[in-house]
């Protein structure tokens, strides 16, 4: 007893000290995120933050339903396609010009969980790897409805964004900010999720679905809420993203490699933790953006995604959060005497904390 | 003395073998009553079709007046049955606390008193912060029987809690059954342990084959020539010194 | 107008042939392994390519150039298999072999531009392009033997299934993996043959489809969400399941063909769902057996 305690009280000086560090770092990174497009003015390089930002919010958004819970969805570009759409349907129809249409972003997401309720009532019924196909048919639904609703979607053409009257040197910045305030919103979203009862039950539910069941979970309503809510998140950014590129297709709108992407993102990152899927979506994207204007006939940057792809799954299967977690961990105990086994819940107990404030 | 929990006449078939068959079950009010059997004999199936985890083809299934048959698994939590699985059932990568919480109706800070509350009590309180996954299997058993707990649930279910682990904590597991007893709890405990079954249980029901064969108190149920047939075969049951004089009454 | 539809079910089912000779590979990998194979449609494309080399550059016939095609195909499996799958563990792992699968797909696509280009081929032969006539109906040929193909490789499979001591292996270790290891079986080495054995029939698919139908190395995309949705109606791991939801799913896309075209498609995925929110489980999927 006295051992433990001696224990936990030195590992409170030692947590506090990390944590005024994280704080520190914390206001660096934000000062740095905020006077990024001052620093760097150039259009390419903040067409690639744009981009690199939108992803975050979209991995993250994802990341909230399929990491937590453990069901995989293939399907998120519904949601995102769907709020592209949506704003470009309701501003053409509307006769909304100019900034107004950033009103209609609020459809754009409620149109994403509109969309997600019968989605997932259908879809959460089955087996993870049945769900993972079932999103994938609802994929081709939407991206085929896009193709023949001709006189609603404008079929092969797609739609325009209304004009923006801003000027083409700020044009990227603001976009630059309103991907900011998307992706920081996600990621406080997924935060409280995770500490709250529901993001609870869902971790349970990727543990052991059944046993949560008999533990009086409502598997079937925590599932659908947070794919609700992660559908609302991306068909919303997927109103940014069409308002940004000013156009959404088919084919854009509703990419399959988009949701390859994001699992991509989330994996590299770590599935299920807070920074995983924004850290990979920050090295991912630009990537990607980077191979496919470096290597404009598209096929050795296939090659080289593909390849990059092996390389995480088979090397880094955890993701580089949990990875580097370790590494970090392994560090710190090195030089040390073992931990003795009586103490070692008690050190647990203390590095929970330090643990939530990584992820 | 009323049954809280009770089944009647509950069929189920996979495929086409039956394993459960017309089967009876009643559990009085603030009892521990046992379930055994040999393997195969339709026990784990009863506590699936009780806990909403199978649905029967037949029968009814009551806590008090109660119907519950084929509720879903979640309800059946929330209307006070609680239950623990043969092959620990614990949530791996969430910690020991964690997995208390997720039981757990109430808020949070009240919650997770009461969950270290349990898990002192089962004795793994110092644990509360390791992933679930890191626990031995006789931790994983206490932990499982400490987050049934949680939720206060009028009737427990233990599938098997002495299967696999060792013999002092055998008794510990004993040891709180009958605390948690004597506080008012009623149990039905599936066991293949016959000291801690007859120990611990005021009733035992023997099912084989899926049907009730014999039910009454341990000390009668020990001596019953047919549990013997059921457990032992023919053969040994012939050995019997006493064969049908200690009437057990039918099920 | 009733001429119409006859010859539509006709279409359907034989197209259905073709199908199922590409999903069976797919269903058998999924149920067996808990892999959900995204190469696979590029691998039909792959196999398709290759019956084009041997069609063109030494004049095989498309049938006997199956023999060397399966073959090389079946090598290709196991060498995918062996190399990245084989590795994966634990929880996530059919999410990591989904992304491991796709990451290949990605390759072979990007090889299959660097030689081929984005412009279509198509294989060609004497029965491809004359068909027979009967009861009225018109039926080409190429379909008609595919269709034959297809069932062949339907009992070849289940034979191998449940007749052989291979196939009770692999059955066991569906079954239950730890346990199959237990007695004895070399789980690893009925993995790589299982894998090999998915992609080897997708040869004898590539070749159906790539006399069919125009391909280029992007053909793949279509075809495996296509395939995706015929093992999941047909239940995972059911070999007869795949030839019956492929014949199903094909005869209603031909149907809804004569109407609209545009349409079909969306008809055939949203058969999927629908009689996933009667059967969870597919026509002939195991129900899923819950709790212990």
């Amino acid at each position: 007893m006295m051992a433990s305690a001696k224990m936990t009280s030195a590992r409170m000086t030692s947590v506090s000290t990390p944590r005024g560090a994280a704080a520190v770092g914390l206001v660096i990174l934000a000062v740095a995120v905020i006077a990024f497009p001052l620093l760097f003015s150039s259009p390419v390089v903040t067409n690639y933050a744009v981009y690199a930002l939108i992803f975050v919010a979209v991995a993250s958004a994802w990341n909230l339903f399929s990491g937590f819970s453990g069901y995989i969805s293939l399907g998120q570009a519904v949601f995102f396609g769907s709020g592209a759409y949506a704003v470009g349907i309701a501003a053409k129809d509307w006769h909304i010009t100019g900034t107004g249409v950033f009103a209609l972003l609020p459809l754009a997401a409620a149109v994403g969980a509109v969309i997600a309720v019968p989605f997932g009532l259908v879809a959460l019924r089955v087996r993870r790897h049945t769900f993972i196909v079932i999103t994938i048919a609802v994929f081709f639904i939407f991206q085929l409805m896009a193709f023949n609703l001709n006189s609603f979607t404008g079929g092969t053409i797609g739609m325009s964004a209304p004009f923006l009257p801003w000027s083409p040197t700020t044009f990227n910045d603001r976009f630059y900010y309103i991907t900011l305030a998307c992706a920081v919103a996600t990621v406080v979203i997924a935060v409280l999720t995770r500490r709250s009862r529901s993001g609870l039950q869902l971790r349970a539910i990727r543990d052991d679905e059944d046993r949560a069941r008999g533990l009086g979970v409502r598997a079937m309503r925590v599932k659908l809420t947070a794919f609700v809510l992660s559908a609302a998140i991306t068909g919303l950014v997927g109103g940014v993203w069409f308002l940004y590129l000013t156009q959404v297709l088919p084919q854009s709108g509703f990419d399959p490699l988009f949701d390859l992407s994001l699992v991509l993102m989330a994996f590299l990152g770590g599935l299920g933790t807070i920074s995983g899927p924004v850290i990979g979506a920050l090295i991912i994207e630009p990537g990607q953006l980077y191979l496919t204007i470096r290597y404009t006939n598209g096929y050795l940057s296939e090659i080289l995604l593909g390849a990059l792809f092996l390389l995480i799954v088979l090397f880094m299967p955890r993701g580089i959060v949990p990875t580097a977690g370790e590494w970090i961990r392994r560090l710190q105990s090195r030089g040390r005497p073992a931990v003795p086994a009586a103490a070692a819940p008690a050190q647990q107990a203390s590095d929970a904390p330090a643990r939530e404030a990584r992820r | 003395m009323t049954a809280l929990l009770r089944t009647e006449g509950v069929r189920k078939a996979y495929g086409g073998v039956h394993a459960l068959d017309s089967c009876t079950v009643e559990v009085e009010e603030g009892s521990v009553a046992g379930l055994i059997g040999p393997n195969g004999s339709g026990k784990t199936t009863l506590f699936n079709v009780i806990t909403g985890y199978a649905k029967a083809d037949e029968g009814h299934v009551y806590l008090g007046d109660r119907p519950i048959t084929n509720v879903a698994p979640d309800r059946v939590f929330a209307l006070g049955i609680g239950r623990t699985f043969q092959l620990t059932r614990i949530f791996a990568s969430l910690t020991v606390l964690e997995n208390m919480l997720v039981a757990s109706p109430n808020g949070r800070a009240a919650a997770r008193r009461r969950a270290m509350e349990q898990l002192e009590f089962v004795g793994i309180a110092g644990h509360h912060a390791a992933l679930a996954g890191t626990l031995s299997y006789g931790q994983r058993k206490l932990l499982e029987l400490a987050y049934v707990l949680v939720a206060d649930p009028a009737v427990i279910l233990l599938d098997e809690p002495a299967g696999g682990v060792n013999l002092s904590l055998v008794n510990t597991i004993a040891d709180r059954i009958r605390e948690l007893n004597a506080s008012g709890k009623t149990f039905l405990i599936v066991e293949h342990n016959m000291e801690f079954v007859m120990g611990l249980c005021d009733r035992v029901t023997v099912l084989d084959s899926g049907a009730v064969v014999a039910a009454g108190p341990p000390a009668i149920i020990r001596t019953d020539r047919r549990v013997l047939n059921a457990y032992l075969g023919e053969d040994l049951a012939e050995d019997d010194p006493h064969p049908g004089q200690q009437s057990v009454e039918q099920p | 107008m009733a001429r119409q539809i006859y010859q539509a079910i006709v279409d359907g089912i034989l197209v259905g042939g073709v199908y199922a000779l590409m999903a069976v590979g797919l269903t058998l990998i999924f149920g067996v392994l808990d892999i959900i194979n995204i190469a696979q449609g590029v691998l039909v494309i792959l196999g398709a390519y290759l019956s084009y080399e041997l069609s063109v550059r030494i004049h095989l016939d498309l049938f006997l150039g199956l023999l060397v095609t399966v073959t090389a195909m079946f090598v290709i499996g196991v060498v995918i298999q062996w190399a990245f799958i084989r590795r994966l563990r634990g929880r996530e792992r059919t999410s990591m072999t989904l992304l491991v699968t796709y990451a290949v797909a990605l390759i072979i696509e990007g090889v299959l531009y660097e030689i081929y280009g984005p412009n279509p081929k198509q294989l060609n032969a004497s029965y491809v392009q004359s068909s027979v006539h009967v009861l009225g109906f018109y039926l080409s040929y190429i379909y008609l033997y595919g269709f034959v193909l297809a069932l062949a490789l339907v009992v070849a499979i289940y034979a191998l299934l449940y007749r052989t001591r291979f196939g009770r292996s692999v059955r066991a270790t569906m079954q239950d993996e730890t346990a199959a290891r237990l007695i004895g079986i070399d789980v690893n080495r009925v993995a790589a043959v299982t894998f090999g054995v998915g992609v080897a029939v997708t040869a004898a698919g590539g070749m159906m489809f790539g006399a069919t139908n125009a391909f280029n190395p992007n053909s793949g995309y279509d075809l495996i969400s296509r395939l995706l949705a015929i093992i999941i109606l047909g239940g995972l791991g059911s070999i007869g399941g795949a030839l019956v939801a492929s014949v199903f799913m094909l005869t209603l896309e031909s149907l809804v063909t004569i109407w609209s075209p545009e349409w079909a498609i969306v008809v055939f995925y949203a058969a999927l769902v629908v009689v996933l929110v009667i059967r969870p489980a597919g026509f002939f999927g195991r129900q899923p057996v819950r709790a212990q």
